[in-house]
């Protein structure tokens, strides 16, 4: 399998299947390791880098979990690649600099990722469509310990995990559900669910925006603390957390429902209008309006497509997912007229297949 | 009220926490919160603090350990309190006295509760390694050919027969 295969499909995560699909998009677990006495990979030279790259690869090569998985070095990648990658949640931004002892491990359709030589020096990654975030972790954690049999981990029974930065010391788990809150928005909602949310330990921040503006209604809830609980009672606060948010979620798009009606389909249908009309669309505009039609797919208004192909149409439309399609390099204007063209294919080659 | 990190403007964005019943608020100013701020960055605000956070540590405890540089690694306090990043699993031994309060204002705690390693497995291990080193010294051999270095060739082949003959315990 090559990178460019990935292309061919569609991430595992964005199947828009799943317990509560219609607003957690996905749930992931990451979590941070370390070799014992190497010197973290920040402050490595490359030689002990590179050893630290060479002995990681031979223990993945070892796992069983990872049969068959993509390996990519990251200097074999070009900027393109490394954008595409990110824009996939293959790998951080970090990742994309200082390439030269770099790796990322790419298995089960996108599930699974593990970066090498990051701020530490692994990065296990588990992603998957829904709100399942229990699963994911038994899945991680499996992933972990079938690892530390090839690998002694920086460990301490004091402190646990050693990681490069204090703030993940400990279990270095970090949970997180990506969420689609249109109707909280819509209601002026956020800013309470925020304060909430923030006093019990978790964090929240916008996606797909500029600043503090998140554009397109879609929010990102991950645990703050990673010592003193245990990883199975930081995933449980987190759920707990997250289902009142998709109940309320839900009540206001019911609420929304009975006494807006008109004004929500009108938004929804609107929105489907333009992108099956735009011939120029920049992303942030088309984010936008995608985060209305998923909203119209959940609640019925929309019967022609489905959450999948609105999940497909988010990662698509970016950037580096244009030029790797197109397979050259685009000017920003170019792009947003190839993309304005691949919404408008998608959406009414999809409508032709259905008649 | 002065942002906590330069102390000399005025706090806009305000962070607060509870852990274990005790709360924590953060006070920054625009400037501080957007350096700190990598937008995209993984573990999100509370990471970013670090630098300033560090500080917290020294002021609590003037100890001879912000002068020590870890044994096995060579990172000092200092390097640490730049980056705010640690250089091996050996510098929170070295530098514990510092980082205990660090840890704690951080997570609300400073003992492990979560999952502990397997123990390693010392054979499989030792094959791994064996394994590496082998492919390392291939490696280094098809270089040196490359490069008609035909004296360090017969050295890397030496090398590599020894360590594949060797039986595996
Ligand atoms: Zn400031
Ligand atoms: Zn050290």
């Amino acid at each position: 399998m090559k990178l460019d295969d990935l292309l061919k499909h569609t991430s595992e995560w964005l199947r828009g299947t799943g317990p509560k699909s219609n607003i957690v998009i996905s749930s992931r677990v990451r979590l941070a390791r370390n070799l014992d006495k190497k010197p973290f990979s920040n402050w490595a030279n490359a030689k002990r880098q590179k050893e630290a790259l060479t002995i990681i690869k031979a223990a993945v090569e070892n796992t069983s979990y990872l049969k068959g998985a993509l390996f990519v070095n990251m200097k074999n990648t070009d900027e393109l690649d490394r954008h595409f990658l990110m824009e996939r949640n293959l790998i951080s931004k970090e990742h994309m600099a200082n390439v030269e002892n770099k790796a990322v491990v790419i298995s089960d359709n996108e599930i699974v990722a593990i970066m090498i030589n990051e701020e530490d020096h692994l990065r296990l990654q588990v992603i998957q469509s829904g709100f399942k975030l229990m699963e994911v972790w038994r899945m991680i954690d499996s992933i972990d310990q079938e690892l530390s049999k090839y690998l002694s981990f920086a460990y301490s029974p004091r402190w646990g995990y050693l990681t490069s930065c204090p703030t993940n010391t400990g279990t270095g788990l970090r949970a997180s559900c990506m969420l689609h809150l249109p109707a909280l928005m819509l209601a002026n909602q956020m800013d309470k669910v925020l304060d909430a949310v923030g006093k019990l330990g978790l964090t929240v921040r916008g996606l797909y925006g500029e600043g503090t503006q998140a554009s397109g209604n879609f929010f990102q809830v991950s645990n703050q603390v990673t010592l003193g609980r245990s990883e199975e009672d930081i995933i449980d606060n987190i759920e707990r957390v997250i289902n009142q948010i998709v109940v309320r979620e839900e009540n206001m798009r019911n609420s929304f429902l009975k006494r807006n009606r008109e004004m929500l389909s009108d938004r929804v249908f609107r929105a489907y209008g333009t992108l099956k009309s735009a011939r120029i669309i920049t992303s942030s505009e088309t984010i936008k309006l995608l985060s209305a039609i998923r909203l119209g797919v959940d609640m019925g208004f929309i019967k022609d497509i489905d959450q999948r192909m609105v999940n497909e149409l988010f990662i698509l439309t970016q950037p580096a997912h244009l030029q790797k399609i197109d397979g050259k390099v685009l000017s920003p204007s170019e792009r947003d007229a190839r993309r304005a063209d691949l919404i408008r294919e998608k959406l009414i080659e999809r409508k032709g297949k259905k008649r | 009220m002065l942002c906590d990190i330069c102390g000399n403007v005025e706090a806009t964005v305000h962070l607060t926490e509870i852990i274990n019943d005790k709360m924590t608020k953060l006070h920054l100013c625009e400037g501080c919160a957007r350096k700190k701020g990598g937008e995209m960055e993984e573990h999100f605000g509370l990471n970013d603090l670090l630098a300033g956070l560090a500080d917290f540590g020294t002021q609590l405890e003037t100890d001879v350990s912000t002068k020590a540089t870890c044994p096995n690694c060579g990172l000092s306090y200092t390097d640490f309190k730049r980056t705010g990043r640690l250089g091996c699993g050996d510098c929170y031994e070295t530098f514990r006295k510092n980082l205990a309060p660090l840890l704690k204002r951080i997570h609300g705690s400073d003992r492990h509760i979560g999952k502990t390693p397997k123990m390693v497995s010392k054979k499989l291990k030792k094959v791994v390694s064996e394994e590496d080193r082998a492919l390392e010294l291939r490696k280094k051999l098809q270089e040196a050919i490359r490069m008609e270095e035909f004296e360090e060739a017969a050295r890397l082949r030496d090398k590599i027969r020894t360590l594949e003959t060797r039986p595996k315990r």
